[in-house]
């Protein structure tokens, strides 16, 4: 079903990028990779395309890929006792991690679903961006917020982004995995091991 | 933006100040964190003209703590326990959307017998959460006591089966990716029968009492009318939205566990107000005790979990699960990433609790102060899932 959406979207959004992204689970959920500059176009599309009709977007989930080192081969022409040859290396390249938050929409019409749409930022650090869907779906409205308060993605068009569950005067954002908590942290009453320890250097 | 939705400046607000005749139009005012009828610490930020509600912005993050975060640095299986603390009314269906999500992403089958008491638990969860969410309704309408507590008595049965198949009344932490915990005892079916049986009198003694109550209906129709469109777009699910007359029950829907052998139905609203809301869980509870009476009726013997399933040493294979069910309070679902190790890459809680808030300010606008509290008694929410 999912190569039948990616076609129907590629017809009606004219140069727009998807890529379906396979799942290993046996759960069997693959999902559809958007670039961001067309996911408004593309969420509009699934809601009010009378075949699919997507009209209840259930869950919007952020998840944090870090950067992660990347071995690959790669054939590399040299001159070996003065004859060229072609010989394999392994170079290790750094793949840049980034955001990503994750629609998973189903029909209330037509009772069918999920159809899982994911959107990457560029990175993890300045180029935070997405569009926001709230302005198709207002389902995202809370959810986004949520995004944006604990990852850190900021989403253009939102008509209210606050922080919602964190304080408005927190800086960082505590979901994301190399999150370091605050050194005065309340600590528990009867600290031991490592919290002990923080605890005491904290104090002294 | 029109002046009546603006909060006065501060030099609006300073007594020199001559607005014209409009002195004391708006007022803004904090309902909550503490305030009993915000079931827990939620507060709502409340603009007033007059007793009309102008525009209200729910403010959460009380009870924070990143359970997800938590969640994401333990096992699998040391979240059970944890996913209690959600819905602390309903342990019983956050441990099965757990479970049925990891059993998802795993690919584990349950044995006949573990999807019976599964259904069995959760309809009876449903009926002490539709039990009370009522009896807080009317609280909140200031009918004090007398149907809460009538709620609580019958309630109070149903917590006593839970704390003699689980140990304990509240938090449950019953269910195990492929199964359940523990057996049966002795004499548990025959017990649930009896509360089953018992329990038609009491809805109707409780019907008796409310559905055709004059202050009742006065308070509660055409209060905080939402309308299908948007309970649609709004992500809103459960009750509220049958309620508002979209037929959307994933129990039918899904058809997880083994809800398609079960002869019962889904009762809708037709004007989506609060009266409506009311009475949809009136007829929810009639239709969970059909599925009871059905279960405990076919109940097979045999085992209560997977033989293949492990419970130490769990590593799922690498990828990506959602699960949902019909929670009594909406869909509450939870997206699974795995990486193969023994802990969730990512574990995220779609909270029916919070989803369905989004549309509070739509449904209050425009109604009195006291109809706002009445309204948002309606969502029955649990702020220990709103905030996780």
């Amino acid at each position: 079903m999912l190569e039948k959406i990616k076609a129907d979207i590629e017809a009606a959004v004219p140069g727009c990028l998807l890529e379906i992204i396979p799942n290993g689970s046996p759960s069997g959920q693959h999902s559809l990779l958007v670039t961001p500059s067309c996911a408004v176009k593309v969420a509009r599309f699934l809601r009010d395309s009378p075949e699919f009709r997507l009209d209840y977007c259930s869950n919007v989930s952020g998840v944090d890929w870090l950067d992660t080192e990347v071995s690959e081969k790669v054939k590399v022409k040299t001159l070996v006792d003065g004859e060229e040859k072609e010989i394999e290396e392994i170079r290790k390249r750094q793949s840049p991690g980034h955001l990503e938050a994750v629609y998973h929409l189903y029909s209330m019409e037509k009772k069918h679903g999920p159809v899982i749409l994911r959107l990457r930022t560029e990175n993890r650090a300045d180029k935070v961006h997405l569009p926001s869907l709230t302005r198709v779906w207002r389902s995202a409205e809370f959810q986004e917020r949520e995004i944006f308060d604990l990852y850190g993605i900021i989403f253009d068009g939102h008509p209210d982004l606050r922080r919602i569950l964190m304080w408005d005067e927190f800086e960082d954002h505590p979901m994301r995995k190399d999150y370091v908590e605050p050194d005065d942290y309340e600590y528990e009453p009867t600290a031991h091991d490592d919290v002990l320890a923080k605890a005491k250097l904290h104090s002294a | 933006m029109t002046r009546l939705t603006t909060i006065p400046t501060e030099q609006e607000m300073s007594p020199d100040f001559d607005d014209g005749g409009n002195e004391g139009k708006l007022l803004e005012i904090a309902l909550g964190p503490h305030h009993p009828s915000t079931h827990g610490v939620f507060r709502m930020d409340v603009v007033l003209d007059g007793e009309r509600v102008v525009k209200l912005k729910p403010v959460f993050g009380y009870l924070h703590r990143n359970h997800e975060k938590i969640a994401e640095t333990a096992s699998y299986l040391s979240s059970m326990p944890y996913t209690d603390r959600l819905d602390y009314m309903c342990s019983l269906t956050n441990n099965w959307a757990y479970a049925l999500a990891v059993e998802k992403l795993a690919g584990l089958k349950v044995p006949e017998r573990a999807e019976y008491i599964r259904v069995i638990t959760a309809e009876l969860t449903r009926l002490q959460n539709h039990a009370s969410t009522i009896g807080f309704l009317t609280q909140e309408m200031g009918a004090s006591g007398t149907p809460l507590m009538y709620a609580f008595r019958e309630r109070e049965k149903i917590l006593d089966l839970f704390e003699s198949l689980t140990g304990s009344r509240m938090m449950c932490n019953y269910m195990r990716f492929g199964g359940c915990r523990v057996e049966l005892p002795s004499g548990w079916l025959e017990q649930t029968k009896k509360v089953v049986e018992a329990f038609p009198r009491f809805l109707d003694e409780y019907e008796r009492l409310l559905t055709g109550n004059e202050i009742f209906m006065a308070r509660a129709q055409r209060v905080g009318v939402l309308n299908k469109e948007l309970a649609i777009n709004a992500g809103v699910t459960g009750p509220m939205l049958r309620a508002s007359g979209v037929n959307y029950d994933i129990r039918k829907v899904d058809k997880y566990g083994i809800y398609e052998r079960f002869d019962f139905k889904i009762p809708l609203g037709d004007h989506g107000d609060v009266y409506d809301r009311y009475m949809i869980r009136m007829l929810e509870m009639r239709e969970s005790l059909k599925i009871l009476n059905q279960a405990l009726r076919d109940i097979p013997s045999g085992p209560i979990m997977d033989v293949k399933a492990k419970i130490r040493g769990f590593r799922p294979p690498a990828g990506e699960a959602y699960g949902r069910i019909e929670s009594p309070k909406g869909e509450l679902g939870f997206y699974l990433i795995s990486d193969g190790s023994p802990n969730p890459y990512r574990y995220r809680v779609r909270p029916p609790s919070l989803i369905n808030l989004t549309v509070l300010e739509d449904m209050c606008r425009g109604y009195a102060v006291a109809d706002a509290i009445v309204i948002f008694g309606t969502v029955d929410i649990v702020l220990g899932e709103v905030d996780r």
